[in-house]
């Protein structure tokens, strides 16, 4: 059976053909299996929210996107129309951000938002929505639900927002649920909370999670398996624990030594780093992105770089041998 | 004798604002520092942490001179804050705050940025400026093509950089640094905590640093003081908080820091959902509605300071070690 999504050899470029645009994402493949959470990793430009936006088919205007295949639960992504597309968006697959209220509107309660989702999608009747909706409410960890579905997003505090987000987002019964940074504008407390909360429901579930983030701390602590993204590219994938016992590309070390952990370094001395930041890069770029940086860098860098296994379900791209 | 001062003394020091209400609403009295005292040691570096409007940067302000203390007074290097000429001031303390694209002007070059605090002192020669400031901006890690670039055409690592040489260009005692790499990638992060860390060293300064990262202040404080709505709840050297935190939030802070170690899960901080208000203290201890092992008397009884040997604990429940 093939995965629950499949994104292959994904291109993603703005601003046409000419010397001024970029290529945001470069051939960039990855699969999110049923009742997985498949975490999408890197530095901000990376190319991360373009990947998920391109899967959803929202990019921004200028946007191209090619794929050599973009299949959801076996279904052609590419071949869908505008109305084809709507109709999976927040059904069987429903996609969160990291700023709740640039998806929920300011003018409507939460109640009648989230019940319009399910009229839409499965025309159910207001009563049933309700009922879901407050139920969903009670789920996602919210006291009062009956007091939160009549008031309005600005009335609620950001880790409560989210928490309508993702409840909203769940009202369908998705396969699929794709978070962007969906906890990166919230304090650290609230952050656990909300991350405790997503692992839970992906687990009981059994939803397909694509979360992405910069930080390495979440995607230790939630991923089944890892895709580390770097100027457009999927640099590395692995299974979490192979990636973080055996990192192999040059850029997921040198990301992992950067990490402050309590306990691990101490205070006088120097924490790992990175020198340089992450390049933007224009279409028909070749070799590897991060040779400007990396410290194994020779000659054969600016070349064609080859895909290597480092195990059955472990692969990166770098000259260097694992 | 001169380590016998502290760099910086806070004494029972408050503030609060008045925040307009809506049409009909009525207006509201945030408290933002509530009492707090302590001091920072010569060449000490004292983290302070706490969720987003515990008055983290209010403290910031107060203590830099930006902003008037209602009650209680401060010094820095023995000297009262509020009776400081500017000028004083600004050789004694600088800031580095978290946006450095906010706080430079957008249309002034790198180096005319930076010679601004030796020009508004009015007595130092042009060359003198011009070589300071040089001198200044290789001790950062700018090339002298940088110099003449404007903020707009630096990548965020670098506009901290310049922040940093503007700070430390009239040599100050003291840096507080509110938050200065939240907004920044990991790798460039990382690149910022060494250079500040390596500052500290040769100049013998003394931080007050400011961020929600704990894993962050872990590696640059000395003591770490853990704020929560406007007071310092604990207080304690860096690794003593670490390996046994005493008050209840530090545990829930503690709980939710997410380290890169696959397969622990996240942790369940036991927090709820209700938020602090800082308009709205509640009485007794004010994190008892949150707090998960609050008993009847924390709604009532306001917890006193328990000292330890090298800072406190305000918690009704913490033994009394005298
Ligand atoms: N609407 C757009 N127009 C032009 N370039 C864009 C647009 N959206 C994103 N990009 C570029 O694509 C690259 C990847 O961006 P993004 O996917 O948002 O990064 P990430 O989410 O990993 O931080 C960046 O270089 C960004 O500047
Ligand atoms: N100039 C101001 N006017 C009104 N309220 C303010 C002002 N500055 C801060 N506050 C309020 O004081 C509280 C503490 O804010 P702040 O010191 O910025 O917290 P932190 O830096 O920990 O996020 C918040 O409730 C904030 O809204
Ligand atoms: S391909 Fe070369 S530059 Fe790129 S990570 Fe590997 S060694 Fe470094
Ligand atoms: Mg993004
Ligand atoms: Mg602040």
């Amino acid at each position: 059976m093939s995965a629950l999504l499949e994104i292959e050899q994904l291109e993603v470029t703005f601003g046409g053909r000419t010397h001024r645009s970029t290529a945001a994402v470069r051939g960039a493949s990855l699969a999110v299996e049923r009742g997985e959470t498949h975490c999408l990793v890197g530095e901000s430009g990376c190319g991360k929210s373009v990947t998920a936006l391109a899967v959803m088919n929202l990019l921004a205007r200028g946007g191209e996107r090619r794929a050599r295949r973009l299949s959801f639960q076996g279904d052609d992504l590419l071949k869908l129309d505008d109305g084809g597309m709507a109709r999976l968006r927040g059904n069987a697959m429903a996609m969160i951000f990291q700023e709740p209220m640039t998806s929920l509107n300011p003018a409507y309660t939460v109640g009648s938002q989230m019940t319009e989702v399910l009229r839409r999608h499965k025309r159910a009747s207001q009563r049933v929505a309700t009922d879901r909706a407050a139920d969903l409410l009670a789920r996602v960890g919210i006291t009062a639900p009956g007091l939160r579905l009549g008031q309005f997003p600005h009335q609620l505090s950001g880790g409560l927002r989210q928490r309508v987000m993702i409840a909203m987002a769940l009202m369908c019964d998705p396969q699929l649920l794709v978070a962007d940074e969906p906890t990166t504008a919230l304090d650290v407390t609230v952050q656990a909370q909300i991350l405790r909360l997503l692992a839970q429901l992906q687990r009981d579930l059994g939803l397909g999670l694509l979360l992405i983030t910069h930080d390495l701390g979440i995607v230790a602590r939630v991923a089944h398996r890892v895709s580390v993204m770097y100027a457009g590219e999927v640099v590395e994938s692995a299974a979490t624990s192979e990636l973080f016992a055996n990192p192999c590309h040059p850029y997921t070390q040198g990301l992992l030594r950067c990490v402050p952990v309590p306990g691990k370094i101490r205070r006088d001395q120097p924490l790992g780093s990175i020198p340089g930041t992450v390049p933007r890069v224009g279409p028909g770029f070749e070799g590897c992105a991060f040779r400007e940086r990396c410290s194994f860098a020779d000659a054969t860098c600016a070349h064609t770089i080859p895909r290597r296994n480092a195990g059955a379900t472990h692969d990166y791209l770098c000259r260097l041998p694992a | 004798m001169r380590t016998a001062t502290p760099a910086i003394e806070v004494r029972n020091v408050g503030r609060t604002f008045r925040v307009k209400g809506g049409l009909l609403g009525k207006d509201r009295h945030v408290v933002a520092v509530d009492d707090v005292s302590f001091t920072v040691p010569q060449g000490g570096v004292l983290g302070v942490v706490g969720e987003s409007g515990c008055g983290k940067s209010t403290l910031a302000r107060l203590i830099l001179g930006l902003l008037k203390p209602e009650t209680g007074d401060i010094t820095v290097e023995g000297l009262q804050v509020a009776d400081m000429h500017r000028k004083a001031r600004a050789r004694l303390i600088q800031p580095v705050f978290q946006d450095p694209f906010a706080s430079l002007n957008p249309l002034a070059k790198v180096r005319d940025i930076v010679a601004m605090p030796l020009i508004a002192q009015g007595n130092i020669a042009r060359a003198e400026i011009a070589k300071r400031v040089e001198e200044m901006l290789t001790r950062v890690g700018l090339t002298s093509e940088m110099s003449g670039r404007l903020p707009a055409e630096l990548s965020g690592g670098q506009r901290q950089r310049v922040a940093i040489a503007r700070a430390l260009v009239l040599r100050p005692r003291i840096v507080v640094c509110d938050e200065p790499t939240s907004a920044l990638d990991v790798s460039v992060q990382a690149q910022i905590l060494n250079l500040l860390a390596e500052l500290r060293r040769e100049l013998g300064l003394t931080y007050l640093f400011i961020s929600h990262n704990l894993a962050v202040v872990e590696h640059v404080a000395s003591e770490v003081a853990v704020m929560y709505l406007g007071r310092f709840v604990e207080r304690q050297p860096t690794e003593t908080l670490f390996a046994a935190p005493e008050h209840p939030y530090t545990k829930a802070l503690l709980a939710s820091v997410l380290t890169p170690e696959p397969g622990l899960g996240v942790p369940d901080v036991g927090l709820g959902d209700t938020l602090p208000d800082p308009a709205n203290i509640p009485p007794g201890c004010r994190f008892h509605p949150r707090c998960p092992i609050a008993e009847p008397r924390c709604s009532v009884e306001r917890p006193l300071l328990k000292p330890r040997p090298a800072g406190g604990v305000e918690c009704l429940l913490a033994p009394d070690l005298r």
